[in-house]
């Protein structure tokens, strides 16, 4: 135990500093800095430090907070995705592995959604096999790769990143899909585990997310924009949800044009 | 707005100011703040008492963290360059300098100087954050001050001169 009188601690100094400091201590500290002018000299650097960095930063605080970062937009994603999450979860006990569900906005969709991610669950069942050639371009020419497939897509497509989750891209292809040119990604983690992300432009404007289940595949897909997302991978629902979330948030938030 | 609404709306501003001073890249902290809020929303049923400006420091100190382990692991993407940041350092002349300091940090010594300094939590709220001990706490804020004034006193390691 640190009494009244014992010399001080460098900890001492920084609790001096930073209002951490008992009481008890204080004067003692005090005393130790009018007869250490080194010591002194070193709480008044980290004195002005702090002022420094409240300067520089302080202001950040004040600006306007920018429309991405609005609560209510951010929270109508997750629930998008949570009532996503929940239908599946039902889906997938009543119909055992094969069911599809549909969402309360079947009425935009439809058949040609149907189409989409049957189309997305063809390529992946397909390439995902490929040992040897499952792209066509690999992913350490994403730049290119993204040029290439937003050029013919006829708008801007953006990779998802994936290397939180611990995925990385091994490249993608172009195919040819029920409504014109499909882009089709491939990533890939550590235990060979893929998943494909796949997107074309689509008929309807907009529908809720929707999940499929084909055997031993599955995939997450949604329609914004006009522009159709399917997120493939093994029927491990809770997985696969994670991977489709992040490219949902990515794609619905980030602001385009970003590289 | 329930309360928990209410309380993550009102941290966002020092939730910019903390990623803005973490990463020194506008966009980039917004993507923390952004990916923060997210998880805070999904998790919402998970936060059943506390602090909930605490929590939120926590988890995007946690963002931060894989973020940049990320970023270790893949050489190939260009690093944070700070000195491509807007310079909106207002009139105090100290802010380019204040920024390639913090630059010069480990990223745990950093964080914790910026909760204590800059956000005002304290020495146990920043153990709680980064989730180690009180005195480990204590060194990194020691080690950070020693660099910090080594930097500014113009021990510069020999590197970003001003473009």
């Amino acid at each position: 135990m640190i009494g009244r009188d014992s010399p001080v601690l460098e900890a001492e100094l920084h609790a001096y500093v930073d209002g951490e400091l008992p009481a008890d201590r204080r004067a003692a500290v005090e005393a130790w800095l009018a007869a250490h002018p080194d010591d002194a000299a070193r709480v008044n650097a980290w004195l002005a430090q702090a002022d420094l960095i409240r300067a520089r930063y302080a202001g950040v605080a004040q600006d306007p907070v920018p429309p991405r970062l609005d609560l209510k937009r951010l929270s109508r994603a997750e629930r998008r995705w949570s009532r996503l999450a929940a239908a599946a979860v039902i889906a997938a006990f009543i119909a055992g592995g094969a069911a599809g569900w549909f969402g309360r906005e079947t009425l935009a969709g439809g058949l040609a959604d149907k189409m989409f991610s049957a189309d997305a669950i063809d390529a992946y069942k397909l390439y995902v096999v490929e040992v040897r050639h499952p792209v066509e371009v690999p992913g350490a020419e994403e730049p290119h790769l993204v040029q290439w497939l937003s050029k013919r897509l006829g708008y801007e497509l953006r990779a998802p990143d994936l290397a939180a989750m611990g995925l990385k891209l091994v490249g993608g292809r172009l195919l040819p899909g029920s409504s014109g040119a499909a882009a089709f990604l491939m990533y890939e983690g550590q235990s060979g585990e893929r998943f494909t992300f796949y997107c074309a432009r689509a008929s309807a404007p907009e529908t809720a997310l929707r999940y499929e289940v084909a055997g031993s595949v599955a995939a997450f897909y949604w329609v914004d924009e006009n522009k159709g997302y399917a997120v493939s991978g093994p029927a491990n629902r809770e997985r696969l949800l994670e991977v489709a979330r992040t490219i949902y948030a990515q794609m619905e938030t980030r602001p385009a044009g970003k590289s | 707005m329930s309360a928990f609404r209410t309380s993550l709306e009102a941290a966002i501003p020092a939730l910019r100011r903390y990623a803005r001073a973490l990463t020194r890249d506008a966009e980039l902290a917004d993507d923390l703040v952004q990916d923060t809020l997210v998880r805070a929303l999904r998790s919402e049923h998970l936060f059943h008492e506390g602090d909930v400006r605490r929590w939120l420091y926590t988890i995007l100190t946690n963002l931060n963290r894989n973020r940049l382990r990320t970023l270790a692991r893949r050489p190939s993407s260009s690093p944070i360059d700070d000195a491509d940041a807007p310079d909106t350092a207002g009139p105090e002349a100290g802010g380019r300098d204040i920024e390639r300091a913090l630059s010069s940090l480990v990223d745990d010594q950093r964080a914790a100087l910026l909760l204590v300094v800059l956000e005002g939590l304290s020495y146990r709220e920043v153990a709680e954050v980064q989730g180690v001990p009180i005195g480990t706490v204590m060194s990194r804020l020691a080690r950070a001050r020693a660099q910090m004034k080594a930097y500014l006193d113009g021990e510069r390691p020999a590197l970003r001169r001003v473009k």
